[in-house]
């Protein structure tokens, strides 16, 4: 007798593996710029930020897809995306 | 022992809305489309009569039919939902949604030919086109089957080893708007044989949150698909005991999932499915007057095929006829293909005989299966060839 299998997943970090690997730009952050309003970390789809203890971001480039979402919304222009595997 | 039933006249597609509100549905999604419409148009009557405590939701789109029945059925609720043809195929990426999640939805299939050109009548191609999602597919005769098979579905789809959507179909017109007499079980009775749908394991529960239908790795969906495979293959046991449990109730034989005609000792044996059945019937009746050894075999169960009990009816025969009202182009007729499928994995001589038969409504008549039997007798077919059969004429 079979037992049924069901599509389905429950919250985990990286259910559908590590999407780290689907980026071709990173999110890099410039320190000195960051104001630590946490934007970043709100804003982003994937939950790949995490706030360290002074609450600077630190992105989880593990699950990061490099959607740019990030540094499209930073107000002081702190992140930014760099080429994954340098130009052309 | 006499038991108090309620017989109505009734079309085949009163029937399907009959039997859906009897299995006490909790959800209705559908959009209108000759010749389904008369389905939900009852279903909504009587819902408005406040007999029912069922929820219409009226959807945009036959896609978004099936969506809201899947939504619903992830839910836990028992979910049902009817459509043809054109609709049918608007539907069809949610028909594949169904059967991967995995949920028991219901659904009413009134066959009618695709266009172009226009054509609202009968033919099979529309639920052929649903053969390997993965949906178990049945095929009614008459009112009666429609409204017999839609009661035992909801039990066969939720039950916890199948946990598969199921279709019944049936031919347009030639049983959807044909008034004949349908006899119905007590509601308490129903009841006895149909759990509530308490029972039904919900996908979506806030309590314990996934989500349904997301990317998993490759190998993961090949062992998805595989699961429906060992599912649908195992579903042939439930079929066959629900079928005995709904024959014990009504003293209808719902225990053949191939229902036989004089098969015996036939030594030609016709197979159709669908409404031409009793046409069929007909013939094997007239074939016999004249001294041929004729018997008929119905289709009733499309998907999963019943391999087994095909073997066992047509082991001694001299020759298989199969009447496909629906083809697969440039390979000929779908249910004769599925017939040498059978016959080929058991090593058996048997010839099998391919039919093109009523396409677009085209009318099927006794004198088809006559002549068919006639020009096999006299050597006049060729096993390589696909017959296009028309009004007793092949064209």
């Amino acid at each position: 007798m079979p037992e049924v299998m069901y599509p389905i997943a429950k919250p985990a970090p990286g259910s559908a593996g590590k999407t780290g690997y689907w980026r071709w730009q990173k999110p890099v952050i410039i320190r000195e710029k960051c104001t630590r309003c946490g934007l970043c970390w709100i804003y982003c789809p994937d939950s790949a930020y995490e706030l360290d203890e002074e609450g600077y971001p630190i992105v989880l480039y593990d699950w990061c897809k490099g959607c740019g979402i990030c540094a499209h919304e930073c107000p002081v222009d702190a992140i930014k995306m760099v080429d994954e595997y340098g130009e052309g | 022992m006499e038991r108090v039933r309620r017989k109505y006249v009734l079309t085949g597609n009163y029937a399907a809305a009959y039997a859906a509100l009897h299995s006490r549905v909790e959800v209705v999604a559908a959009y209108p489309i000759t010749p389904q419409t008369t389905i939900v148009e009852k279903i909504d009557e009587l819902i408005s009569k406040g007999e029912y405590n069922t929820t219409m939701i009226r959807v945009e789109s036959e896609h978004s039919a099936m969506a809201a029945a899947i939504g619903a059925s992830a839910a836990g609720a028992r979910a049902f939902t009817a459509t043809a043809s054109h609709g049918l195929f608007y539907m069809y990426e949610n028909i594949w949604w169904a059967a991967n999640s995995r949920l028991p939805v219901v659904a009413s299939f009134v066959t009618r030919a695709l266009a172009p050109p226009w054509n609202i009548w009968s033919d099979h191609q529309d639920v052929y086109a649903l053969r390997d999602s993965g949906w178990i597919l049945f095929l009614a005769r008459n009112a009666q089957e429609v409204y017999d098979l839609i009661i035992q579905a909801f039990k066969i789809a939720e039950d916890d080893e199948v946990r598969l959507p199921v279709g019944v179909a049936h031919d347009a017109f030639i049983v959807s708007h044909t008034s004949e007499p349908v006899e119905m079980p007590m509601q308490d009775e129903i009841d006895s044989f149909l759990p509530p749908p308490e029972h039904i394991k919900p996908l979506l529960d806030p309590e314990n949150p996934v989500s349904v239908g997301n990317l998993p790795t490759a190998e993961q969906h090949y062992m998805l698909r595989k699961n429906i495979w060992d599912c649908i293959i195992y579903s042939l046991s439930v079929i066959r005991r629900v079928g005995r449990e709904y024959t014990e109730l009504t003293g209808r034989n719902y225990g053949e999932l191939i229902p036989a005609y004089k098969t015996e000792d036939a030594e030609y044996i016709l197979v159709t499915s669908g409404a031409m059945g009793g046409d069929a019937e007909d013939a094997v009746d007239v074939l016999r007057d004249m001294g041929i050894r004729a018997g008929h075999l119905s289709i009733r169960l499309f998907r999963p095929f019943p391999h087994d009990e095909l073997i066992d009816k047509v082991a001694d025969s001299k020759a298989i006829l199969v009447f496909n009202r629906g083809v697969s182009m440039g390979l000929g007729g779908v249910i004769t293909a599925d017939i040498r499928d059978s016959i080929s994995k058991e090593a058996l001589s048997i010839p099998v005989y391919d039919f093109i038969v009523g396409l677009g409504g085209v009318e099927v008549s006794k004198d088809d299966f006559i002549k068919a039997v006639h020009d096999l007798k006299t050597g006049k077919l060729d096993m390589k060839k696909t017959y296009y059969l028309m009004g007793g004429e092949y064209v």
